[in-house]
């Protein structure tokens, strides 16, 4: 039972870090990035063949399943837990947008028959269910969307998960680029993709503490915003990315509170120390 | 896994295509009717049935809020204004404040229907959507819960959880971790869904649409019949002194198949997962549940998967139906409402049946009720499984 008057704080630490992103490769070129060691230039995002999946759903996996698993799995290969036995947290703020235009574009049309895959493919957890078929995950995967809020709100729910089931969590924040004429009204400019195994407890391998602070986790706060001109405008022009200022704070071993952005006037105020 | 301190569904609501609110819903049911109709919605040319809710086009949404306007969130508002729901909220948010009161709904396509509208009227000549076209309060799949945190006054953490047809079960879930760990005191949770081409054209597609009323457990099944709906319930902590006839949440299973994206697993694995932990989260053997409220799709395969994962675990006898012959496949929306009608079926005794049935397919070893049954019911479970492998079930109980 857990207990009638809850902790004042929810701590998790972070053991595993996986990115990709427009100039962004992996964690550890990334992490150089965000230290200053290593300069950032801008660049496409470049995105793997997803060859943890089955042939057949390789063939019909689009961005965001390409994305996702390519930051899940680095996160938990860094983290060195079971993907098997991992419950995981998905969230984006929207689903695949290439897919979407295709399937409204049919549908204006005289033909409409969609075809099955792009159809399978629409619903905003495909990336959670080729996460499970790849990984062979039987555990829970809980899949968010809160628009330009949705990495906070996925940290929200990991964080939530971690303490209150006392497990670790796989949580992958993605968005991918918005072909037009969406693009012209949900200007996404490339593909994002970050996945952190959060869990309950301090290891070896753990990078950083984050706790949340119950009573003022939730405050008005302007969110923190990054040094670099091309990284910031990473981190603003693409909802997932909301996620680097925290990842620059494990990059400099950086004590002290990392804002971010939430939902509207509701910002999100994470407490972070290093744990090496 | 811990056990739960049970939450109180303090108030709850529906609205679908068996009607507005929970006294039209318990005649439809105590009446065994239907509200399937053969598909006449918007231009979409397909032989099936479809659940759709009367009066959305006449809902008005407030002029602060008319960015939001589209199918769902009408629809969503005209769930909230039931049964004195949105009421309900504002004396909760007194108790609790405006910030310690979360907004957690469960949608597949949220309103996409606006943008499948919009691209029937992009410019001929640059490609351009027209200009009253507003994505981000409609299309986007947050919008929903964006617009019922927004018309109820609330300022704390929102989400939606969008797992295809488990969407508005896990929302307990995610509700639940969020008031264990202190994050909120309250929790408003639901679905909405809303009939769009996307999902019409999208079953058909995978020949998962039935040309008639959709017939769960039958032999001859053959498919779905989409239906819309909006249910909510205000999740709180469960006060000392509550009244006996008053509904909780007693268990929450959560599992993925990890086995194909659009089948189920054929020994319906991750299901059984599902319920298993739910009722281990409640501290429940399978004897003490008294009906279960199937998925029952209508799908060969769903109904074939499920069956064999009740069977394994609670054996032949148990009671159950799937009540989407009744309201039809709500998507998104379809744990709510059945999480209603698992609250209707506990206060008032009620185990409903299964309907459009015409011969019982034999091969489903499980008791599915083919007609109502009147009797004290004091524990139920509601299956809610989606595309991609997503599973979840719920418990729920009377208090007293």
């Amino acid at each position: 039972m857990h207990s009638a008057t809850p902790a004042q704080s929810l701590t998790v630490f972070v053991e595993g870090i996986g990115l990709l992103g427009p100039g962004l490769s992996s964690w550890p070129e990334g992490r150089r990035q965000l230290d200053g060691s290593l300069p950032y230039q801008a660049a496409r995002c470049v995105l793997p063949l997803p060859m943890a999946l089955p042939a057949a759903e390789r063939r019909r996996a689009g961005a965001v399943v390409k994305v996702s698993l390519a930051v899940g799995q680095e996160a938990v290969e860094a983290s060195g837990l079971p993907a098997a036995g991992l419950p995981s947290v998905f969230t984006s703020s929207s689903g695949d947008a290439i897919n979407c235009h295709e399937i409204c574009r049919a549908l204006a049309s005289s033909d409409r028959l969609i075809s099955p895959t792009r159809f399978h493919n629409s619903v905003h957890n495909a990336s959670s269910g080729y996460w499970s078929i790849s990984s062979g995950s039987m555990a829970s995967s809980s899949v968010l969307c809160a628009r330009d809020a949705s990495f906070a709100a996925g940290l929200l729910e990991a964080m939530t998960q971690v303490a209150v089931e006392q497990t670790a969590v796989l949580l992958v924040a993605y968005d991918t680029d918005y072909p037009e004429p969406l693009y012209s009204v949900r200007p996404l400019p490339d593909t994002f993709g970050a996945g952190l195994v959060l869990a309950p407890r301090c290891s070896e391998r753990s990078l950083a503490r984050w706790t949340l602070d119950l009573v003022a986790c939730f405050g008005g706060t302007a969110a923190d915003r990054l040094d670099d001109d091309a990284l910031e405008l990473v981190r603003s022009s693409i909802p997932a990315a909301r996620c680097l200022p925290l990842l620059h704070s494990v990059a400099n071993q950086v004590a002290g509170e990392v804002v971010l952005d939430y939902l509207e006037g509701l910002q999100l105020a994470v407490q972070v120390s290093p744990c090496r | 896994m811990l056990f739960l301190n049970p939450l109180w569904l303090s108030h709850f609501t529906a609205t679908s295509c068996i009607g507005r609110g929970l006294q039209a819903t318990l005649a439809a049911l105590r009446e065994q009717r239907s509200g399937l109709a053969p598909c006449a919605f918007d231009t979409v040319d397909l032989n099936t049935c479809i659940g759709e809710v009367c009066g959305i086009d006449e809902v008005r949404i407030p002029a602060r809020l008319l960015d939001f306007d589209c199918r769902n969130n009408r629809l969503a508002l005209l769930g909230l204004m039931q049964d004195g729901f949105a009421g309900a909220v504002a004396t909760a948010t007194e108790k609790y404040g405006a910030g310690r009161v979360g907004v957690i709904i469960g949608t597949s396509t949220s309103g996409i229907l606006q943008t499948e509208m919009a691209y029937r009227r992009l410019d001929p000549a640059s490609g351009a959507f027209p200009p009253d076209f507003v994505y981000g309060s409609t299309h986007n799949t947050f919008s929903v819960a964006d617009f019922t945190r927004q018309f109820l006054g609330l300022s704390g953490p929102a989400a939606v959880v969008s797992s295809a047809c488990s969407s508005s079960a896990k929302v307990f879930a995610s509700a639940r971790r969020m008031i264990a760990a202190g994050l909120i005191d309250a929790a408003v949770v639901g679905g909405v869904d809303s009939l769009c081409l996307t999902t019409l054209y999208g079953f058909n597609s995978l020949g998962l649409t039935s040309p008639q009323a959709c017939r769960p457990f039958d032999l001859a099944r053959d498919g779905i019949s989409i239906g819309e709906a909006a249910a909510f319930a205000l999740l709180e902590r469960m006060p000392r002194q509550v009244d006996e006839n008053a509904v909780l949440l007693l268990g929450v299973g959560e599992s993925s198949d990890a086995h194909h994206m659009s089948a189920p697993h054929p020994d319906g694995l991750g299901a059984r997962v599902a319920m298993r932990e739910a009722l281990k989260m409640a501290a429940l053997n399978v004897a003490d549940i008294d009906y279960i409220n199937l998925h029952g799709t209508a799908t060969p395969s769903n109904d074939a998967a499920e069956s064999k994962a009740v069977s394994a675990l609670f054996g032949p006898l148990t009671p159950c139906s799937s009540t989407k012959g009744a309201t039809g496949h709500t998507l998104g929306a379809a744990g709510g409402v059945e999480a209603v009608i698992c609250a209707l079926a506990l206060q008032h005794g009620l185990m409903p049946a299964g309907l459009n049935l015409q011969r019982l397919d034999p091969a489903l070893g499980v008791n599915y009720l083919q007609e109502n049954r009147q009797q004290a019911v004091r524990r139920v479970l509601s299956n809610s499984f989606g595309f991609g492998g997503t599973n979840c079930s719920l418990v729920f109980g009377l208090a007293g």
